[in-house]
């Protein structure tokens, strides 16, 4: 199996004035592809470091980083902006959708900076994306119009546009209800049965064991990582979930 | 990104914001009319001079009595009788570069013909004063160099003298009217001038041999001033440097004198003429200036609430993909094209005020090119100076506090 992410001893540290914060004390991490991992842990434990760091947001201050098999650590802005445009989709807690933009051109937006894609070409694969959310028929709406769970399909379909070989998920649900949730885990775990390579921040144990793997943070140290047995089916969670009568 | 999505981007950013987009643009568009307006006022009052004193003759030269000494106490020139009929023989005799040269006497007082009665001027000149202030005459004749020379009392009336004495339309020629209780008959009507840039009607007048009027209405020997034609422009100099050794001689001046007369050509008075309004211009212009560049600061401030408003916007075109340099030219273009089209819309309103000042003022403005590409260009300037700074912030924010701002 392809390895897709490929981390040794990072570390990463701020500096706060005269203090050092060491936010990841020495990290090893590999993801397969396939994998649907999710990262956990309270907050300053270093999950969200790591997630900006694997998101290629932020450069570590020492360690290895392959992403699908590049060395990308001591890679320049312009080159980091390069890969997450070609490698990478983000998925955030409070979608960050453009406001007054159409859900289609919201969806458009990667390949926007990527010169190679043409017009033509851009519209297609959005629509496509678009699809595979099961947002077709909405794509001329404006986030406004949208409810909160087709907002968060709407970025969901932005992340998977320029096929992405890692998709990342900063609490994903965070801001969503019980059912709404379910239903994004759902359409994660989709994706994910078709091959997608996922890695979720979140801190709802819940949400956790729809994954194939956890990875748990303390202090800048992964201190347990474990396949999840049991794991949840989200649509059929969805189907057991008591209809509010309301 | 490319430029053409670069530049949808930016289109849809502004169309966003319509209210606020217009606003920002209403101080570039008042700043561009106006520069253009105040431009053209200022070319507009110079040309109407210009065209003035180009009315007033061909190539002209002037020489007006200058200050004098008399047994050490300075006169003044108004005073000044010191030009003859000698110093226009000598000017005929010795220059060369002068083809035509007359004197001028004048005149006011009331003419009358019959009931009626108009106050007006009346100038004395040789035969050549006419073609020396390139004015014709319309119906029957101007007077001969043997009527100037003999205080004939034949004269040319204006248009305004005819219209006033005898009535509008009528052609008095042939007809006799009084001035100052001299008879003199209507040989000729001249051809009508209008009023010239200072609200004078230069149709106002009666024209006469110059010998009739300084022995008969002024009882003097001296002339007021004479008036020249230089055979070309480019010989003006050289005539008035001949004209100035003339007259020295004839006034009988030393070495060391200063000389008593002035010679001024046309060129030279409208020189003067036109300064004052070219300062006006550059005044005018100069305040319309700071007006435009209060507009780009206006520009400045709206791009930088932009920022700050987008931040998140801006976090998540970095973390897509986007580049420093491409969230920099976008913002950039946001501010270009708000300066440049707040100024095509300027060089339009500039266009229409003219036209406006124009209609209100007769004044002949024309809204020069050169003003209306030097706006277009300050205006690109002033997007791209006033749009770096806050572009730049942008550009440099960090992906992670972007999207992590509130």
């Amino acid at each position: 199996m392809k390895t897709i992410i490929d981390i040794t001893s990072l570390k990463k540290d701020y500096h706060v004035g005269e203090v050092t914060v060491h936010a990841l004390r020495g990290v090893d991490l590999k993801i397969n592809e396939g994998e649907f991992v999710a990262i956990m842990g309270a907050s300053g434990s270093g999950k969200s470091t790591m997630l900006n760091i694997i998101g290629c947001l932020d450069r570590p201050s020492d360690g290895i980083y392959l992403l699908d098999g590049v060395n990308v650590a001591g890679m320049s802005k312009n080159e980091r902006a390069a890969i997450r445009n070609l490698k990478i989709g983000f998925v955030f807690q409070s979608y960050n959708l453009l406001s007054r933009t159409s859900a289609l051109e919201n969806v458009e937006l990667p390949l926007m900076y990527n010169r190679l894609i043409s017009t033509k070409e851009r519209r297609e694969k959005a629509i496509a994306a678009l699809e595979a959310v099961g947002l077709a028929e909405r794509m001329d709406h404006m986030p406004n119009q949208l409810s909160g769970g087709q907002q968060q399909r709407v970025a969901i379909a932005r992340s998977l546009v320029n096929d992405p070989v890692v998709i990342l998920a900063d609490e994903a649900t965070g801001n969503l209800d019980t059912r709404t949730s379910y239903e994004i885990m759902s359409l994660f775990q989709e994706l994910n049965s078709k091959g997608k390579t996922i890695v979720f921040v979140t801190h709802e144990p819940d949400i956790a064991k729809c994954m194939t793997r956890s990875v748990v943070f303390r202090d800048g140290h992964i201190i347990r990582e474990e396949d999840i047995k049991n794991r949840l089916n989200a649509a059929e969670m969805l189907t057991a979930l008591p209809v509010e009568q309301d | 990104m490319n430029p053409g999505n670069l530049l949808k981007v930016a289109i849809n950013a502004l169309k966003r914001n319509k209210m606020r987009s217009f606003l920002t643009m209403l101080g570039i568009i008042i700043g561009v009319a106006s520069v253009i307006t105040m431009l053209a006022i200022g070319q507009g009052s110079k040309k109407s001079i210009e065209d003035q004193i180009a009315s007033m003759g061909s190539n002209m030269l002037f020489v007006m009595p200058g200050n004098m000494r008399m047994g050490g106490v300075q006169q003044g020139s108004s005073s000044s009788q010191r030009l003859t009929v000698a110093d226009i023989k000598a000017i005929k005799t010795e220059c060369d570069a002068i083809v035509a040269v007359s004197p001028e006497v004048r005149s006011s007082g009331q003419a009358v013909s019959g009931s009626s009665n108009w106050p007006t001027t009346i100038y004395g000149g040789s035969e050549q004063y006419l073609e020396i202030r390139s004015w014709s005459v319309v119906s029957g004749r101007n007077f001969t160099d043997t009527e100037a020379e003999g205080s004939a009392k034949v004269c040319l009336v204006g248009r305004t003298v005819a219209d006033e004495l005898f009535g509008e339309g009528i052609d008095p020629t042939g007809e006799t009217i009084r001035f100052k209780n001299i008879p003199f008959k209507i040989i000729g009507v001249l051809e009508e001038k209008g009023q010239n840039s200072f609200g004078q009607d230069q149709d106002d007048v009666i024209i006469a041999p110059f010998t009739t009027v300084q022995k008969r209405v002024l009882a003097q020997t001296y002339i007021q001033s004479i008036q020249m034609s230089a055979r070309s422009a480019e010989e003006s100099e050289l005539a008035i440097s001949q004209v100035e050794e003339a007259l020295r001689r004839t006034h009988k001046l030393r070495e060391n004198e200063d000389n008593d007369f002035e010679v001024r050509s046309q060129e030279e008075l409208a020189t003067t003429m036109t300064s004052v309004t070219e300062i006006l211009t550059i005044l005018l212009g100069a305040i319309a200036g700071i007006s435009l560049l209060v507009g780009g600061i206006g520009i400045m401030n709206i791009m930088y609430v932009s920022v700050t408003e987008r931040t998140r916007e801006i976090g998540l075109r970095m973390s897509v993909g986007g580049r420093s340099v491409d969230i920099l030219l976008q913002f950039l273009i946001e501010s270009i094209l708000l300066s440049v089209f707040g100024g095509l819309i300027g060089i339009v309103l500039g266009f229409g005020a003219s036209a406006i000042v124009e209609a209100l003022t007769s004044w002949p403005i024309t809204v020069m090119w050169s003003s209306v590409i030097l706006a277009f260009v300050v205006c690109t300037v002033i997007g791209v100076f006033f749009g770096w700074y806050p572009a730049r912030r942008a550009a440099e924010l960090d992906p992670i506090d972007a999207l992590r701002f509130e």
